[in-house]
C-alpha cells in the first residue's frame, strides 16, 4: 500500500516571506532581460565582437 | 595569547540539523551578500572602471559593476555558508542569517553559486571575457583559498586572501581596456597591502571572539603586541605604495600630496596603536586605526576618480 506523502503546512508568515522572494526572483529576471535588450541594442551588430 | 593546535583549526563544528523551512526574507538574502563589503568592492572597480583609458558606453559599465557586485555578493554568501560554524560562535556574526537559523545553509550555498555563475556569464557574454575570467578568479580566490583553505589555518590567512578584495579595480580596469596594465597593478597592490593592517586593527578588537571560534588570527597565535609591530611594518610599505600611482602611473599633483598626507596619518595612527599602553586606550587606537584606514582607502581612489574628471589636475592624459 502506497505511503502517504508528508505534507508541510507554511505558517502565513512562511507564505508571505515565499511570495516576497518570488516577487524578487521575478523583479531580478526582468531586469536580466531589459539589460540583454538594451545591451543588445546598443552593440548591434558588434554584440557577437567581444575583446579577451 | 590562545594556543591552536592545527587539528582544531580544521574542525568545523555542527550546524544545526537541515530541512528545515525557509522563513528567509528578501532583506536576509541582501544581507548573506556583505552589503558593506560590497560597497567598497563596487567603489574600487567604479573607479579601476573610470581612470582607464578608453571609452565605455555607460549601460555596458553600468553592467560590468552590477557583474562585479553580484559577484561580490556571491563570495560573501559562499563565506557566509562555509563558515557559518564560527559566525555562529562570533559575536560579531552571530546574527547572520544562517546562524540565526533565517536561512539554511543549503540555501546559502544554491544563492551564493547561482549569482557567481550568474555575475561571471553576463560579464563575458556583455563586457568582457577577461574581466569576467578575473571575476570568477575573485570569487575563487575568497571562497576556496581563503575562506576554505588559509582562514583556519593560518595568521596569514587575511595577507593571502587579501588578494581577492584587491582584484575589483583591475577587473574594472579590464571591462574598459580588455587588458590588465601597470597601472591597474598598483591599484590592487594598494589594496593588496592596506588589507592586512584594517584587519589585524579590527581583529585586535575581536581578538576574544576570534579564540572562542579557533579561528586563528595574529593576535589569537601571536599575541596582540606582534599584531601592532605587524601593523606598523605593513603600514610602512603601504604609505609609500599609495604614492606609486603618481610614480608610476600618471596620477597628478593632488593624488600624490593626498597620498602622502593621508599616508602619513596613517603611520601616525598605526603607531598610536603600538604605543598605546592597553585596555581601554588599544581598543581605541585600534578601531581609530580601523576607522581611518576605511576613510584612507576611499580616499586616494576618489582623488584618483577627481582627477580623471579634471584632466588639468592629472600629470597624464590618463589615470
Amino acid at each position: 500500500m502506497a505511503r502517504e506523502p508528508e505534507r508541510v503546512t507554511l505558517t502565513p508568515e512562511q507564505l508571505r516571506r515565499r511570495r516576497a522572494r518570488s516577487i524578487a526572483i521575478a523583479l531580478a529576471l526582468g531586469v536580466l532581460v531589459i539589460l540583454f535588450y538594451i545591451v543588445t541594442l546598443i552593440k548591434g551588430p558588434g554584440v557577437l565582437n567581444r575583446p579577451i | 595569547m590562545t594556543d591552536i593546535s592545527a587539528v582544531d583549526r580544521r574542525q568545523k563544528a555542527p550546524l544545526a540539523p537541515p530541512g528545515l523551512i525557509s522563513e528567509a526574507g528578501v532583506g536576509d538574502y541582501l544581507a548573506l551578500m556583505k552589503p558593506r563589503v560590497m560597497s567598497l568592492v563596487v567603489f574600487t572597480a567604479f573607479v579601476g572602471l573610470m581612470i582607464a583609458p578608453g571609452h565605455i558606453h555607460p549601460v555596458i559599465a553600468f553592467t560590468a559593476l552590477l557583474c562585479i557586485a553580484i559577484g561580490a555578493g556571491s563570495a560573501g554568501a559562499l563565506n557566509m555558508w562555509y563558515d557559518a560554524d564560527i559566525d555562529a560562535i562570533m559575536t560579531r556574526t552571530a546574527s547572520r542569517p544562517i546562524p540565526s537559523g533565517r536561512i539554511t545553509p543549503g540555501e546559502a550555498a544554491g544563492f551564493g553559486l547561482t549569482l557567481g555563475g550568474f555575475s561571471v556569464a553576463v560579464l563575458a557574454l556583455l563586457v568582457s571575457w577577461l574581466a569576467a575570467a578575473l571575476l570568477a578568479f575573485t570569487i575563487f580566490f575568497y571562497v576556496v583559498v581563503y575562506t576554505v583553505w588559509l582562514k583556519r589555518r593560518t595568521p596569514q590567512n587575511i595577507v593571502i586572501g587579501g588578494a581577492a578584495g584587491a582584484l575589483p579595480p583591475m577587473i574594472g580596469w579590464a571591462a574598459v581596456t580588455g587588458s590588465v596594465s601597470l597601472e591597474s597593478f598598483l591599484l590592487f597592490l594598494i589594496i593588496f597591502l592596506w588589507t592586512p593592517p584594517h584587519f589585524w586593527a579590527l581583529s585586535l578588537l575581536r581578538a576574544d571572539d576570534y579564540a572562542r571560534a579557533r579561528v586563528p588570527m595574529l593576535p589569537v597565535v601571536a599575541g596582540p603586541q606582534e599584531t601592532r609591530r605587524q601593523i606598523v611594518l605593513y603600514t610602512l610599505v603601504l604609505a609609500p605604495a599609495g604614492l606609486t600611482p603618481r610614480l608610476f602611473g600618471g596620477a597628478g599633483v593632488l593624488y600624490a600630496v593626498t597620498a602622502a598626507a593621508a599616508g602619513a596619518l596613517m603611520i601616525a595612527l598605526a603607531w598610536r596603536v603600538k604605543r598605546a599602553p592597553g585596555g581601554e586606550g588599544e581598543a581605541r587606537a585600534a578601531r581609530g586605526l580601523f576607522s581611518y584606514s576605511i576613510l584612507y582607502l576611499f580616499t586616494l581612489f576618489a582623488v584618483l576618480l577627481v582627477e580623471r574628471g579634471l584632466p588639468g589636475l592629472s600629470g597624464h592624459a590618463v589615470m
